[in-house]
């Protein structure tokens, strides 16, 4: 006899709204399915309505956690569309913000993660620490979340160099507390008994499934764009690309752990070697029917842009696919055989985005039968 | 009646529930509660289920699917309730208002008795918003 556990679109687990439909046999988990689509707001058919401008200010809003790789992937593939190249520092200052970025984004997890285990101490230390990268993207941007830093043909704002003690320093500051947080992961009881062994997800499993990002590192599965497909400036920095073998939950912990240390390590780097120069060139917008394809490595795994242009100055079609969109499907392998208890964990180990993530399918309500529309089709239906 | 009030007013609850935003928000949102801000000083908890909270923080543009949740949500809290509409979205649909999955404005939906504006507003202004709604309980 088995009982179903809904899961959202509100709860306490959840940050975001979607709905999980668990399928439990006395507190074995036996099925799981996801229902999506509570975040949909149809982006990818607004930015063929908005000029190529505009669209950066509807980017960097796809998700607020990582709008800069959101900005950065579609810069880089409206330059490709357009044949230019930015300057050499906007590239630099790309990728610090894009580091700092990632480690914002992992001190985050962290700290829900830990919010989820029920070790909330951790949670404010971790929200703690954050604050600071907060505040370097502050005075890097002069903004805490959204950025607003690229624009297409390079970047807005530079960094200066009196600002370069200062995020010198609080890299320092956050790389003591990361080795902290790694002492802890590998010492602490209460995180190695709710952490080891739970959600595997196996090497052969993350490949078969495609998984991308940490998850896919913490599986063994040795993938990262920033170094197979280096964009910006990534091949003059020197970084490890970190994995580990469990492929559980506390493997997922300490890759994204040991990336903070990376990112730190790659900042250092970039504001050392950052040329003197222009930040930005001017691009004609009216961009020659083109098309593009750009990949760049989100804190959450690989982000992928299509952009297709029709000679005007807008887009005739942007395609977003997003890391949360490709590790979805890993949830289900590594529930199966879990126990109820290991719910809130689980689903947030894998960093899930749902604001990135949420398409639409078309159901015809009286069969019960879905569809596709064409592009053409689909413009008809919106007007 | 007066104790009631003083209470009411030294451990407002909050639920959030997101609309469809883009999490932008909601970071902002638990910023709030974590040292620097720290709004456990004003008695205010993050809680998880509507029957135990007083006020509903709601953030992002209102989506089609997201709309009869929050309808529900609502009507799930006990009385007296407060909703804050937190960043541009759920006042005047930011930077979705022509997409066409969105419902916005929120107070079309459920009374509203606080907007933060922003995108995202910074966790002071947050924190603003809510003593606002308290002074008014």
């Amino acid at each position: 006899m088995t009982f179903i556990v809904p899961i959202g679109p509100q709860h306490p687990a959840l940050k975001e709204p979607e709905f999980f439909k668990f399928e439990i046999k006395g507190e074995e988990i036996v099925d799981i399915d996801i229902r999506f689509g509570y975040v949909h707001r149809g982006i990818e058919e607004a930015l063929q309505r908005r000029d190529y401008k505009h669209d950066v200010y509807l980017i960097e809003r796809i998700c607020g956690i990582c709008n800069v790789v959101h900005t950065t992937n579609y810069c880089q593939a409206i330059e490709q569309l357009a044949g230019v190249e930015p300057p050499e520092r906007a590239k630099y200052i790309r990728v610090i913000i894009l580091e700092l970025e990632r480690i914002h984004s992992h001190l985050l997890w962290l700290g829900i993660a830990a919010h989820q285990i029920g070790f909330n101490t951790l949670f404010m230390l971790a929200w703690r620490d954050r604050e600071r990268v907060m505040d370097l993207r502050e005075l890097i941007s002069g903004n805490r979340v959204t950025s607003a830093t690229n624009t297409i043909g390079g970047v807005r704002r530079d960094v200066k160099t009196e600002q370069v003690p200062t995020i010198l320093r609080g890299l320092d500051a956050l790389e003591r507390s990361t080795k902290y947080y790694i002492d802890l992961f590998n010492s602490d009881r209460t995180i190695l008994a709710r952490c080891t062994n739970v959600g595997i997800l196996t090497k052969d499993d993350a490949r078969k499934l495609c998984a991308v990002g940490p998850l896919a590192r913490a599986s063994g599965v040795d993938t990262d764009i920033r170094r197979d497909h280096p964009y910006a400036i990534y091949d003059k920095l020197s970084f490890n690309v970190i994995t580990e073998r469990e492929g559980d939950v506390w493997a997922k912990s300490i890759v994204r752990l040991r990336e903070i240390l990376e990112s730190i390590q790659i900042v250092r780097q970039a504001v050392k070697k950052m040329p003197i120069g222009p930040i930005r060139i001017k691009v004609d917008l009216n961009i020659p029917r083109n098309e593009a394809i750009e990949r760049t490595e989100a804190p959450r795994g690989e982000l992928f842009y299509y952009a297709l242009s029709n000679g005007t100055d807008r887009p005739e079609r942007v395609h977003v696919r997003t890391p949360t969109c490709a590790n979805v499907a890993s949830i289900k392998r590594m529930f199966l055989g879990g126990t109820v208890a290991e719910i809130p964990i689980v689903i947030w180990s894998i960093d899930p985005c749902f604001a990135c993530n949420d398409r639409v399918s078309l159901v015809d309500s009286h069969t019960g039968k879905t569809f596709n529309l064409s592009l053409k089709e689909l413009r008809k239906w919106r007007h | 009646m007066g104790l009631i009030r003083l209470c009411r007013r030294k451990s407002p609850w909050l639920l959030h529930f997101n609309t469809g935003g883009c999490a932008g928000c909601d970071i902002e949102l638990v910023a709030a509660l974590t040292p620097r801000y720290d709004v456990e000083r004003f008695g205010i908890q993050l809680r998880g289920s509507p029957r135990h909270a007083d006020i509903l923080v709601v953030t992002g543009p209102i989506t089609r699917q997201a709309k009869d949740r929050i309808i529900r949500i609502y009507e799930q809290m006990p009385e007296p309730k407060a909703v804050i509409a937190i960043g541009s979205c759920p006042a005047s649909g930011s930077v979705y208002h022509d997409c066409y999955n969105v419902v916005w404005p929120l107070d079309k939906h459920v009374p509203v008795s606080a907007y933060v504006p922003g995108c995202p507003p910074k966790p002071e202004a947050i924190i603003h918003g809510i003593l606002k709604v308290l002074e008014k309980v």
